[in-house]
């Protein structure tokens, strides 16, 4: 190769070979190692991808494989210690199923969605009718009722990876009920997917009129498969499964109808029933959190994420002595309803031993508990009292001495 | 007697005809987008079962049909012959003599000894879900019959109803399941209130 006129479109297709031996590379000048991506530059400009330097990734939760041994897809964590800001990259946004569940091909021309039952007008919309509506863009988590299934595991992505926030797009569900209008005496809804088994949530009624989108849109290009393209029900702040995915049917009805996916929720005590549809407040230390190393005392940045199902996050408190003080974190995004707010902390570690806590409070003034305030309520041990709903109890995390951080409930 | 009969229909048309008018009255569409089902569309997508289980299907099945489908449709090949020693898939006949299953349950996970026919309130739910969701691979393939007949087969193996019991359109909703009462909703939701007053 002429090295005054490099042919540097002919290298990047025809020396995949250089271009390995170039990964492991030579530092320039300026102290960077330089490689050559793996695949060719018309496509990288067609759509882009992160440089290869960057390898954060998804994993299947701890106790269950995903693809599993009928090829089904199970829940799977995002890795919350990478992340920056409140926007979940899509393709790291966690996944969970109906079931564990193929993740179908759906044509969009072919997508239909049905809305019917007690209604004066049964309707049926194809995507580019759905597209025609009036629609709004809203940032919100979506957060698996499974997310922190045990207090002990050891990263922040084990124990809090089932939650990820995006900016979704679509009609508000009460403008489509409205268009099809609701007859009196209605009070649920139940929603439906076009997934081989056809994973369906009865919602309120007042919840479907209130917050829902019929969403298209995620970070803004259409959902991704694994989101529930084409169409997707976003019910802000409630559990993931009532976040239907390839959302084929709507049913207008009057009783709560006890599908497979509600049977699962069910409890006897209606204190405990109470908890099941919505979030509590909740927050997690990402930085310094389990499994990573600090580099010796001196000036660290905590930061973590906080949301709530009730509305928005009025503010974060950080503790650095285990849960006896408190002070003020700031908040460093947009704090919106039901979505992920990032929160920073000026801290500087004396290189002692050390337990760090985050708690938050949400716009109706709830204080994100500690594993002691529930077992309290409940009148349980600490160590064997059984969350009702989600988890959202404060996480602590133990920085020891020579810097390693621990979860501080393991 | 023709004539009675046209009379009769055009009355329906009028009534229906104002029906609609009235409801127009008080929520009209405003965007004019989408199109009506036709009521056979909306009975081929409509899978719902509520607990009355007023959308049942006719069609019915009895325990010993069932155990028979049980294995030739192939759910032995993943619940277990018996219906809790499959490994990959949930148990479905709960016993206090045999040993939980080993691999986790499948979501919404209740626990793995504690089998839908034992925990759902309604009898409808594993009709429902059956119908929907089973066999895997081949949802939506049972005929009615097959799912009556599967649904007895579980719900007498569990303890629940006799092994001669006929399972329709009305007896299945009336079958006394265990938890009936084992279960309280939610409290009404309302925007902006928390979840639980006093809860920390």
């Amino acid at each position: 190769m002429d090295s005054k006129k490099p042919n540097r479109r002919g290298f990047l297709r025809d020396g995949a070979a250089l271009a390995g031996l170039a990964a492991g590379g030579a530092r320039v000048a300026a102290g960077q190692t330089q490689g050559q991506p793996a695949k060719k530059i018309e496509e990288l400009i067609a759509y882009g991808e992160r440089s290869r330097f960057v390898t954060s990734t998804r994993v299947p939760v701890v106790d269950r494989h995903s693809p599993d041994e009928f090829g089904l897809t199970f829940h799977v964590l995002t890795p919350l210690q990478d992340q920056f800001g409140i926007i979940t990259p899509s393709s790291l946004f966690y996944t969970a199923t109906h079931r564990g569940a193929f993740v179908p091909d759906i044509d969009p021309r072919e997508h239909r969605l049905m809305i019917h039952g007690m209604v004066d007008r049964p309707l049926v919309f194809t995507m580019d009718e759905l597209k025609r509506f009036p629609f709004v863009s809203r940032i919100h988590f979506v957060e698996c009722l499974g997310n922190r299934a045990r207090a002990s595991h050891k990263t922040v992505m084990e124990t809090h990876g089932l939650t990820s926030c995006a900016e979704w797009t679509g009609v508000p569900l009460s403008l489509l009920l409205k268009e099809a209008g609701v007859q009196s005496g209605a009070s649920w809804i139940v929603a439906e997917g076009a997934e081989e088994v056809k994973g369906a949530s009865s919602i309120p009624l007042a919840k479907a009129m209130d917050d829902c989108l019929v969403c298209y849109g995620m970070n803004g290009e259409p959902i991704r498969p694994q989101q529930g393209f084409p169409l997707r029900l976003m019910v802000p702040g409630f559990e993931g499964i009532y976040q239907i995915k390839y959302l084929r049917r709507i049913k207008v009805v009057d009783q709560y109808y006890m599908t497979y996916d509600d049977y699962g929720h069910i409890t006897q005590d209606p204190k405990a029933s109470a908890l099941t549809h919505q979030i509590g407040p909740k927050s997690v230390i990402t930085y310094p959190s389990g499994g990573q190393q600090l580099q010796g005392p001196g000036f660290y940045e905590i930061t973590g994420l906080a949301w709530s199902g009730a509305g928005a996050i009025r503010g974060v408190e950080i503790s650095t002595d285990g849960g006896r003080t408190w002070k003020n974190a700031q908040l460093r995004s947009p704090a919106l309803p039901m979505a992920h707010t990032r929160f920073g902390f000026d801290w500087k570690w004396d290189g002692k031993e050390c337990v760090l806590m985050s708690r938050c409070t949400d716009d109706l003034g709830t204080v994100q508990p500690t594993r002691a305030d529930i077992a309290k309520y409940w009148g349980q041990p600490e160590d064997k009292v059984r969350i009702q709903g989600a988890d959202n109890s404060v996480q602590p995390w133990r920085v020891a001495a020579d810097g390693s951080v621990h979860n501080g409930l393991a | 007697m023709g004539a009675s009969t046209m009379g009769l229909r055009r009355l329906l048309l009028l009534t229906a005809i104002f029906g609609i008018c009235q409801t127009g009255w008080t929520q009209s569409p405003t965007y004019g987008l989408g199109k009506t089902p036709a009521p056979d569309e909306i009975r081929s997508w409509d899978i719902s079962i509520s607990p009355d289980g007023k959308e049942l299907p006719p069609g019915h099945g009895t325990a010993k049909e069932g155990a028979a489908l049980y294995v030739r449709k192939g759910c032995a090949g993943c619940h277990g012959p018996n219906g809790w020693s499959g490994g990959h898939a949930p148990t479905l006949i709960s016993s206090k003599n045999h040993p939980p299953n080993s691999v986790p349950c499948l979501a919404p996970c209740v626990n793995d000894s504690n089998a839908m026919a034992i925990h759902s309130p309604y009898a409808t739910t594993l009709w429902d879900y059956i119908h929907r969701g089973m066999p895997i691979g081949r949802e939506g393939t049972l005929t009615p019959n097959e799912v009556y007949s599967l649904t007895a087969f579980l719900l007498y193996k569990n303890d629940v109803i006799k092994e001669d019991e006929v399972l329709d359109q009305q007896s299945l909703p009336k079958v006394k399941m265990p938890n009936r009462n084992g279960f309280a909703l939610p409290p009404p939701y309302k925007h902006g209130e928390s979840r639980l007053a006093g809860y920390p």
